[in-house]
C-alpha cells in the first residue's frame, strides 16, 4: 500500500506543475497587456512610461519560463499574490472565505449521499417497478435541472412565500438549509444513478448466488454482501462531487449570496482582480486533485485489486 | 435510463414475423421509449427554434413600457419583464441561442479532441505521453471551474464563454478517441489498408476514424446537454451571453430581481433549460444503451 501510495503522490508531480503553468499562462491568455491584466481597472489612466516602469517591477520584462519559475517559487512559498480591489493577500482572501465554502460543501454532500444511495439502492432492488421508474426519474431530473434554477425556486417558496428560512446569507443552520439542498439534490442524483448501476451489476455476481444458496436472507444478501462491493465505484463519485463543491459551488453560492470562495471568484472575474482569479482557481485546483487523490487512496485501501494492478 | 425497461419484442411472440430491415441498434433504440421521447423533444427544440420569427408573437426585443411585468395573459402567454418585453417570444428565441450554444463548443470540442486522440493512440510513444498529460491536466481542473477560467482570463461575453465550454470538452472526446483507436489500429482491416500502402493520414481519416463515430457520438448528445447547462450558468453569473440578447440563463438572472412578485420571469426560462438538458440526456442515453447492448 505505501508504495502505491508514493507512486500516486509522485504521479501528481506533473499535473500540479501542469495546473500551476496553465493558471499562469491565463495572464498571457488576456487579451492586451500582461500589466495592465494584472493591474485591472487601475491601469486606466497610468502613462506608458509608468506602465514600462510596473512591467519591470512585476518582473513582466523577463523571459517567460523565468517568470513561471519565481512564480512558481512564490507559490511554495505560499504567497499568492495580492488582491487589487482589497490589497489584502490572495491567501487570506481565500482562507477567509474557505469555511463557509467548506460548511456548504459538507452539508450538501451529507444531503446528496442520504438522497443519493436510498433512492439508487431502492430503484437497483425493485428494478424494472414503478420504484425504479420514479428514482430514475427523479435522478433524472436531478442532473438536468440547473441548480441556480432550483435554489431560486427554493428561495421563492421557502424565503418569499412561506417566509420560513432566510433567503439569503450566512451565520445559522437556517441559512445552510436551501443552498445545501440545492446542491446536495444535483449531486443526488449522480450518486443515485451510480449506486443503482452498480448495485444492479453486483446483484448478478456470483458471490450473491452463493450467498443465497446458502439460505442467507435476501435483505443480508443485498445489504452485506452486494451493497458492500457495489459502494466502490459510489466512493469515486462521492469524492469527485465533494472536490467539486469544495471548489465553491459557484453557482449556488451566487444565488444565496453564500460567502464562499466560488462567489469571490465569480466577483474577481468581474472586477478583472487577476491576481485573486489566479490565486483562487489555483487554489480550487489543487484542493480538486487533492480531494481525488484521497479518493484514490480511499479506493485502493477498499479494493485489495487496485494496489496490484 | 433505458436498461430493464425495454418493452416485451416481437421476438417473443409466438406469431412469426418479419425480420425488420433496421439495423439492431436502431430497433434496439425505438423500442426504448424513454430515448423515443427525447429524441421528441430535440426534434420539437429545433424546430421552436428554427421556426421562432414565424412562432414569437412579438419581436424579441420590442418593448412595451406601459405593459411592464405583467403576469400571463391571453396576450402574453408567458407575461412579460421589467420593459414589457414578451417572455414567450424571449423564450423561443432563447432556444436558438441555447441549442447553439450547446452545439458549437461540442463541435469545436470534438474536432480538436477527436484530432487529439487518434493521433495519440494512432502513433503512441512520446507524442501519446506528451498530449495526454496535457489533457490529465485540463481534466485535473473541476468543469466550471476551468470554464471559468478561461473566461477570467479572456473576459466575459458569448464568444469567449463559447471558447471556455468548449475548452473543457476537449479532454473527454480525446481520451475516449484514443481509446478506440488504440484498439483499433491492430485490427486486420487497418494492417491490410498499411499493407495496401495507405498512407497514415488516409488511414486515419478512412480507417480508424470511422470506428470512434458511434462512441463519440453518444459522448457528443451527452455533451450538448453539458454544455447548454455550463453556458447557461456562465450567462446567470453574468460571465456568457450578455443582455439584450434573449439567452434563458440571462432572463433567471435578471428575473430574480423581481421576485416574489414576477415569478413567471422565473419559471419559463428555468423549465425551458431543465427541459431542453433533458431532451439531450434522454437522448443520449437511449443513444449509449442502443449502441452498447451489453447491459
Amino acid at each position: 500500500m505505501l508504495s502505491y501510495i508514493a507512486r500516486r503522490i509522485l504521479g501528481l508531480v506533473p499535473v500540479l506543475l501542469g495546473v500551476a503553468f496553465l493558471v499562469f499562462t491565463m495572464l498571457w491568455l488576456a487579451p492586451g497587456d500582461p500589466v495592465v491584466a494584472l493591474l485591472g481597472d487601475a491601469a486606466q489612466g497610468i502613462g506608458s512610461d509608468a506602465l514600462a516602469e510596473l512591467r519591470r517591477s512585476y518582473g513582466l520584462d523577463r523571459p517567460f519560463l523565468v517568470q513561471f519559475g519565481s512564480y512558481l517559487g512564490d507559490v511554495l512559498r505560499g504567497d499568492l499574490g495580492e488582491s487589487i480591489r482589497s490589497s489584502q493577500t490572495v491567501l487570506s482572501e481565500i482562507t477567509s472565505r474557505f469555511p463557509a465554502t467548506l460548511a456548504l460543501a459538507g452539508s450538501a454532500m451529507l444531503v446528496a449521499i442520504v438522497i443519493g444511495m436510498v433512492f439508487g439502492v431502492l430503484a437497483a432492488v425493485y428494478r424494472g417497478t414503478i420504484v425504479d421508474h420514479v428514482a430514475v426519474v427523479i435522478a433524472l431530473l436531478g442532473v438536468s435541472i440547473p441548480v441556480f434554477w432550483s435554489g431560486l425556486v427554493l428561495m421563492l417558496v421557502f424565503s418569499l412565500h412561506l417566509d420560513w428560512l432566510p433567503a439569503s446569507g450566512f451565520g445559522s443552520w437556517r441559512h445552510l438549509l436551501m443552498p445545501a439542498a440545492a446542491v446536495g439534490f444535483s449531486s443526488a442524483a449522480f450518486i443515485a444513478r451510480i449506486t443503482r448501476a452498480s448495485l444492479i451489476e453486483a446483484l448478478r455476481q456470483d458471490y450473491v448466488r452463493t450467498a443465497r444458496s446458502k439460505g442467507l436472507s435476501s435483505r443480508a444478501v443485498r445489504l452485506k454482501h452486494a451493497l458492500r462491493n457495489a459502494l466502490l465505484p459510489v466512493v469515486t463519485v462521492v469524492g469527485l462531487q465533494f472536490g467539486g463543491l469544495l471548489g465553491g459551488a459557484v453557482l449556488t453560492e451566487t444565488v444565496f449570496a453564500w460567502p464562499g470562495v466560488g462567489r469571490m471568484l465569480v466577483d474577481a472575474i468581474r472586477t478583472r482582480d487577476m491576481p485573486l482569479v489566479q490565486g483562487t482557481v489555483l487554489f480550487i485546483a489543487v484542493v480538486f486533485i487533492l480531494v481525488n487523490l484521497v479518493v484514490d487512496l480511499s479506493y485502493a485501501a477498499l479494493n485489495p485489486k487496485v494496489r496490484y494492478e | 435510463m433505458s436498461d430493464g425497461h425495454q418493452a416485451p419484442s416481437a421476438q417473443s411472440t409466438s406469431v412469426p414475423v418479419r425480420a425488420s430491415s433496421r439495423p439492431p441498434a436502431v430497433r434496439r433504440f425505438l423500442r426504448n421509449r424513454a430515448a423515443v421521447v427525447g429524441l421528441i423533444l430535440v426534434v420539437l427544440l429545433v424546430l421552436l427554434a428554427v421556426f421562432a420569427p414565424l412562432l414569437a408573437p412579438y419581436a424579441p426585443d420590442a418593448q412595451n413600457l406601459r405593459a411592464r411585468l405583467r403576469g400571463p395573459s391571453a396576450e402574453h402567454w408567458f407575461g412579460t419583464d421589467e420593459f414589457g418585453r414578451d417572455i414567450l417570444s424571449r423564450v423561443l428565441y432563447g432556444a436558438r441561442i441555447s441549442l447553439f450554444t450547446g452545439l458549437v463548443p461540442v463541435v469545436s470540442g470534438l474536432l480538436v479532441g477527436t484530432t487529439i486522440g487518434l493521433v495519440a493512440g494512432y502513433y503512441r510513444g512520446r507524442i501519446d505521453d506528451v498530449l495526454m498529460r496535457v489533457m490529465d491536466v485540463l481534466l485535473a481542473f473541476p468543469s466550471l471551474l476551468l470554464a471559468l477560467a478561461v473566461v477570467g482570463a479572456l473576459g466575459p461575453g458569448l464568444v469567449n464563454a463559447v471558447i471556455a465550454v468548449a475548452i473543457v470538452a476537449v479532454p473527454g472526446y480525446a481520451r475516449l478517441a484514443r481509446s478506440v483507436v488504440i484498439a483499433t489500429r491492430e485490427e486486420e482491416f487497418v494492417q491490410a489498408a498499411r499493407a495496401l500502402g495507405a498512407r497514415d493520414p488516409r488511414l486515419l481519416v478512412r480507417h480508424v476514424l470511422p470506428t470512434t463515430l458511434g462512441p463519440l457520438s453518444v459522448q457528443a448528445t451527452l455533451g450538448i446537454g453539458f454544455a447548454i447547462l455550463s453556458m447557461a450558468g456562465l450567462s446567470f453569473l453574468g460571465l456568457g451571453v450578455q443582455p439584450p440578447t434573449a439567452d434563458w440563463g440571462e432572463m433567471l438572472a435578471r428575473g430574480r430581481r423581481f421576485l416574489p412578485d414576477s415569478p413567471w420571469l422565473l419559471l419559463y426560462p428555468g423549465a425551458a433549460i431543465s427541459l431542453t438538458v433533458l431532451a439531450f440526456n434522454l437522448f443520449g442515453d437511449g443513444l449509449r444503451d442502443a449502441l452498447d447492448p451489453r447491459d
